[in-house]
């Protein structure tokens, strides 16, 4: 007869199984079973947040940074409800993750028993799927099909439901099955048609951009590649969206940085008047397209994304490519070597007017400001981490607000998977968890979280989880004691009638770092900025960063809402050249 | 135009809606019903109707059948999205204009009243394979089957003439021809 199994051991033998090495997570009642067989475990390491919202963003700092899912294990109830937000913004960024979640015995399901909640019912909208679990037969094949779900196709967030009997009783285990069907939703059905049909609009381009995305980032390093080989092949402009950071070298000269609501003018400018737009692995996000009627008008459009519902849910495309980018750039570009013949020469004659005008934006230089002796500006705090820790492969994460687009602009990646940032949700308080997890996959890299003093008090209490396991993040503050991107906002649109955005009564950082046992360091000087940060890089330990910036600083460039892409308000520089006449009044 | 106070943009020029019929073969488990109409919820399509249920007990596949309006913009996002949920196994779509496809909705309508008004529905009913289910000397409980719009109109026909209670199917549908959709 074969071994029977208890579910706990059986949720424990499939995380075997699927490689898992560490898990994010906090104990409760509906849980224990699972946390009781922890110990007979040894190659799966637990880490202890302090909340669970913390554990999930970690595990998406951890899936992000590794190209690994990140699993996460809850009680039921509260336990459950406080990693929806986790679970939303995985959903929302495509990473992928694993939630195990604990749920009162199935005889008590739906009788409002203590620590209960409808938990499959509340993450339906926000899981790629869900599974609760209401017999121990079927416990393996879900464990093993929710890590297909979640790494397959487009990723994304799943969670299983495992209710507390259900850990108790007993059946076999079941093997992952090798090279099961992947259930049809796993999309890589292009034709080399379609690929001869992109290469013929590459050849006759003459204002073409590239815009790629996190589809980039989440295909894996080889589509960074495939995809540094298409930009040289082509000679073509890149930008790319937040996500995308990193897929492309931030310090090369054909890229044109960020696009979208703060990205560069010289990359807005592109995509506006461009004659081929090529995305690959983005989703037209509100934040990039601006106005959709007046978005890149004259263009010729290639999408070119895994997930079929991405290709005209917003913007209608000309030539859409469902696949995995590694496979279909890689295609690409060994039909241009083959087709070579002198073509990649002609078609970079072709474009050279092209890229003098954009030579011509970029002389715009639109992401200066006004630099200050006498106070440290944000922008110029980001820019020096970037100069003081660029040498040293490290992984950045952030918060959300405006030194999350400061960083997007100022901070250079070079890497992919090194830019771990919430996009589509925009949770404040992603960051500082997620820097726990990206630790916790790379344990000797610097790990910095440039973040804002409001956001980071939102996860604050994971500093503790940094300390326990002596993880040396960084948590870099930019505090302007403002939510900075909504005094912005109100600035610009409520007549400066700053509602609440003020953050009152800040606690004393050094006070709180010392308080939970990690270095403080405090910075309030430009004079002061580098050595302090050498500071900060240098000590073996997490570290509290408490730089305090010009309160009143904007981020610029920046679209007005419902804006098309070459209608930008400029940087402070700008405006007083121009003294905002005419047209560019009526944006502000 | 009004100036922009939101972080987003103002809604643009809005394409004609249509009626389409989605048939959607899912795994009959517990809450893919709750997917299907929270996809729907959620993403701010309607539903018109809604008819679901078992159609193969052997392979536990459900067919559900959904009348919906949307832009065909909407319509293929729909379509795109009911495909990626995991216990679904395909999704067609059609025009209710379409002519090779079959539409029919069932409903049972209940009659009071005297005699000659119940004789007066009866008549009315006719042309859409009347059954009568149940009589009595005062009321009668019949069954029709017919267009979803045949049935809106009938049962408006109906009210002044005793129609106190009606209960509908939501509209299945099928192709015609020996064809079945893959």
């Amino acid at each position: 007869m074969p071994k029977l199994y208890t579910g706990a051991e059986i949720v424990f033998k499939c995380l075997e199984d699927q490689k898992v090495e560490h898990i994010f997570g906090y104990p409760g009642g509906a849980v224990l079973p699972i946390y009781d067989e922890l110990k007979n475990h040894t190659s799966i390491k637990h880490i202890l947040v302090r909340h669970e919202q913390g554990a999930g963003h970690a595990a998406e700092g951890y899936a992000r940074s590794s190209g690994k899912p990140g699993v996460v294990l809850v009680t039921s109830g509260p336990g459950a409800t406080n990693v929806v937000t986790a679970l939303t913004d995985a959903y929302m960024d495509s990473v992928p993750l694993v939630c195990i979640s604990g749920q009162v015995p199935t005889h008590l399901i739906g009788t409002d028993a203590f620590q209960e909640c409808d938990t499959t019912g509340i993450t339906r909208p926000c899981t790629k799927h869900n599974w609760l679990v209401k017999d121990i037969n079927d416990l393996s094949e879900i464990m093993h099909e929710a890590f297909k779900v979640a790494t397959t196709g487009r990723p994304g967030p799943v969670l299983v439901d495992i209710p507390k009997d259900i850990q108790f009783a007993k059946t076999k285990y079941i093997k992952p099955k090798k090279d099961k069907k992947l259930n049809g939703k796993s999309n890589n059905k292009f034709s080399q048609k379609q690929i001869d049909q992109l290469i013929d609009l590459l050849k006759n381009a003459k204002k073409p951009v590239i815009y790629s995305g996190g589809g980039v980032i989440n295909s894996g390093p080889k589509a960074s590649d495939a995809l540094r080989e298409f930009v040289e092949l082509t000679g073509f402009p890149i930008t790319s969206t937040l996500q995308g950071l990193g897929a492309y070298p931030g310090d090369d000269n054909q890229f044109l940085g960020m696009l979208g609501m703060h990205g560069t003018y010289e990359a807005n400018n592109a995509m506006h008047d461009c004659d081929l737009l090529i995305n690959i692995g983005a989703r037209f996000d509100d934040r990039i397209t601006g106005k959709i009627d007046e978005f890149s008008p004259n263009s010729k459009k290639v999408h070119i994304d895994i997930d079929p519902s991405s290709i005209n849910k917003i913007i209608k495309v000309d030539l859409a490519i469902v696949g995995d980018v590694t496979k279909v750039i890689g295609k690409v570009n060994k039909t241009i070597l083959k087709k070579k013949n002198g073509h990649s020469k002609s078609n970079k004659s072709n474009i050279a007017k092209w890229w003098e005008q954009i030579q011509k934006w970029r002389g715009k230089d639109s992401l200066n400001f006004v630099n200050s002796n006498h106070s440290i500006k944000p922008q110029h705090a980001v820019q020096r981490l970037y100069e003081l820790t660029k040498d040293k492969d490290t992984y950045v994460t952030t918060e959300v607000g405006q030194h999350q687009m400061w960083a997007a602009q100022h901070y250079k990646f070079n890497k992919p998977n090194r830019w771990m940032t919430s996009g589509g949700l925009g949770t404040m308080g992603y960051g500082l968890p997620a820097a726990v997890g990206v630790q916790i996959a790379h344990p000797e890299k610097l790990v910095v979280d440039i973040a804002g003093e409001a956001s980071v008090l939102m996860t604050m209490q994971e500093m503790s989880t940094a300390v326990q396991y002596n993880l040396p993040i960084k948590i870099f503050i930019l505090n302007n004691q403002y939510m900075g991107m909504v005094r912005q906002w109100q600035e610009l649109l409520h007549e400066k009638n700053y509602s609440e955005s003020y953050s009152e009564a800040l606690p004393d950082f050094l006070k709180m770092a010392d308080a939970y046992g990690c270095k403080g360091i405090k910075a309030e000087n430009p004079s002061e900025l580098d050595e302090k940060i050498q500071e900060m890089i240098d000590y073996k330990g997490p570290v509290i960063f408490d730089c305090h910036v010009d309160p009143n600083e904007n981020c610029f460039p920046m679209i007005p809402s419902g804006k098309p892409h070459n209608q930008m308000i400029l940087g402070p520089n700008d405006q007083e050249e121009n003294k905002i006449k005419g047209k560019g009044k009526a944006l502000v | 135009m009004p100036k922009s106070k939101s972080a987003y943009s103002v809604p643009t020029k809005k394409e004609k809606s249509d009626t389409y019929i989605f048939v959607v073969w899912v795994d009959n488990e517990s809450g893919v019903l709750a997917r299907v109409v929270g996809l729907f919820s959620g993403r701010g399509y309607n539903i018109e109707s809604l008819a679901v249920a078992e159609v193969d007990a052997v392979k536990n596949i459900s067919r559900i059948t959904i009348v919906t309006t949307g832009t065909p913009q909407v319509i293929d996002q729909i379509k795109l999205q009911l495909a990626k949920l995991v216990p679904v196994h395909k999704v067609a779509e059609f025009k209710r204009e379409d002519k090779n496809v079959i539409f029919k909705e069932m409903a049972l309508f209940k009659i009071t009243g005297k005699k000659k008004k119940m004789e007066k529905c009866l008549n009315a009913c006719k042309k859409f394979d009347l059954v009568i289910l149940d009589e009595t000397k005062t009321s009668k409980v019949i069954q029709i089957t017919a267009l979803r719009r045949e049935i809106d109109k009938i049962s408006k026909k109906l009210k002044p003439w005793g129609l106190i209670s009606a209960s509908r199917t939501g509209a299945v549908a099928m192709t015609r021809g020996a064809k079945i959709f893959n």
